[in-house]
């Protein structure tokens, strides 16, 4: 990029490019814009506001990622800037871009597919039967799921019955 | 040695206290599960679950902070409150059990919070609202999790049903407090802070059934004993749980690591 287009690009612009560059923690795999978390850069001239949305109610990594994000902007010589957090409406993993879900996949998560509707939900009494969950290892999708719940909030175990690997899922929420 | 905070009465505050409290115990108690459940995959999803309850009592305490006006923060209102000024169910506090008492509480708690949450969306209050839309997705894991162990037990060997039937009987008892319904109840619908939980009663109970029918149990008659944690007035397991909680702010007061 050549000086006059990087003038020319807005502070809120070259913000949106930091951010591409700060990983989420728990999966280092996926930047925060990746994840889409990011709901929004204003320039308040003094100060740069960065919205940010959890994943979870009590996502641990949420506090480590509003630090990134300011020292990364700090770093950039973009600051001073402040993050909020915005609740609503409520973070859903059909936000996770489309480079997020390869980027997962490669990682070894295997990404989450399409997030409930927002409605009524019935209880499905399904013990490991639960959805059929392609292993990021070799394809299949004879996968049987071995817990809810992983290693953080935001992923359930599997294991791939063809290939014998156990691996992550990222759950739809 | 730091001092009690006093709280503020009003039936709205009251009303998020009453959310934010259950959410609160209930974490507390079953993150005692970590490093103590039957296999690792528990011990991970009962610590998650944890989380995810503490993470909801957070946003829900900090409100009531805000609507108070008194100054309070989460860790004010979590921390230095008398036993009186707590108004969670008196189901959570209950210490915690085998494995079969946990999740069937988990199970009974879990319906009862989606079914409040999904309703808490349409709150007036907006901040409310915002944290009923995030809380909702949660509880649909949590009950679909706890679901699955009670039939899992129910329907297994004897030794896990007969637990399990045991906590049945135990836990029943303390239902009826879950639907009671009094002023702060009646408020709170009035000016469309949330539902009255007595309103929930009906399709708690079709969740609970189509749960305890696929785990072959059949549902206890209600008691005619009254729980009365709601109102402040807890159990003789209160105590120990909040001594536990407070101690280090009580006696390092706004200690932070």
């Amino acid at each position: 990029m050549s000086a006059l287009a990087a003038m020319a690009t807005t502070r809120c612009e070259q913000a949106w490019g930091v951010l591409d560059s700060v990983l989420d923690p728990e999966v280092p795999a996926l930047s925060v814009r990746d994840l889409g978390i990011v709901r929004d850069v204003v320039d308040h001239g003094e100060a740069l506001e960065i919205v940010l949305t959890p994943t979870y109610s009590g996502c641990p990594a949420t506090e480590v990622i509003e630090h990134d994000v300011l020292q990364a902007i700090a770093k950039a010589g973009l600051g001073p800037a402040h993050v909020t957090l915005q609740r609503a409406p409520a973070w859903t993993t059909d936000w996770i871009s489309a480079e997020g879900r390869r980027k997962l996949f490669e990682y070894g998560i295997a990404p989450p597919g399409p997030a409930a509707p927002d409605g009524a939900v019935p209880i499905r009494i399904f013990g490991r039967r639960a959805d059929a969950v392609a292993c990021p290892r070799c394809g299949s999708s004879n996968t049987e799921r071995l817990s809810a719940f992983g290693s953080t909030a935001c992923k359930s175990m599997y294991r791939c019955v063809s290939c014998r690997e156990p691996f992550e899922h990222f759950k739809p929420i | 040695m730091q001092g009690s905070i006093a709280i503020d009465q009003s039936p709205s505050v009251q009303y998020l206290l009453r959310v934010g409290d259950t959410c609160l115990i209930l974490g507390q108690r079953i993150a005692e599960w970590c490093g103590h459940a039957p296999i690792l995959e528990e011990d991970i999803a009962m610590s998650n679950m944890a989380l995810d309850l503490i993470g909801q009592a957070r946003a829900v305490l900090t409100h009531a902070g805000q609507l108070e006006g008194r100054g309070h923060d989460e860790d004010q209102l979590a921390y230095l409150r008398d036993e009186k000024d707590y108004r969670n169910l008196t189901l959570v506090e209950l210490p915690r059990g085998d494995f079969a008492f946990t999740v069937l509480r988990n199970a009974m708690v879990a319906t009862l919070m989606k079914l409040l949450w999904e309703r808490l969306r349409d709150s007036s209050d907006a901040e409310l609202a915002g944290i009923a839309g995030k809380a909702i997705k949660e509880a649909r894991y949590h009950q679909q999790h706890a679901a699955d162990w009670v039939v899992r037990l129910g329907d297994g060997t004897d030794e896990s049903r007969q637990r399990i039937e045991k906590a049945l009987r135990e836990l029943w008892l303390y239902v009826p407090e879950l639907f009671e319904s009094d002023a702060v109840d009646e408020a709170a619908q009035a000016q469309g802070l949330g539902p009255r939980w007595a309103d929930l009663r009906a399709p708690w109970l079709e969740e609970m059934d189509t749960i305890l029918d696929e785990a072959t149990l059949s549902r206890p008659d209600e008691a005619a004993f009254r729980s009365t944690g709601k109102r402040g007035v807890h159990s003789e397991h209160m105590g120990f749980i909040l001594a536990e909680m407070q101690h280090l702010q009580r006696a390092f007061p706004g200690g932070v690591w």
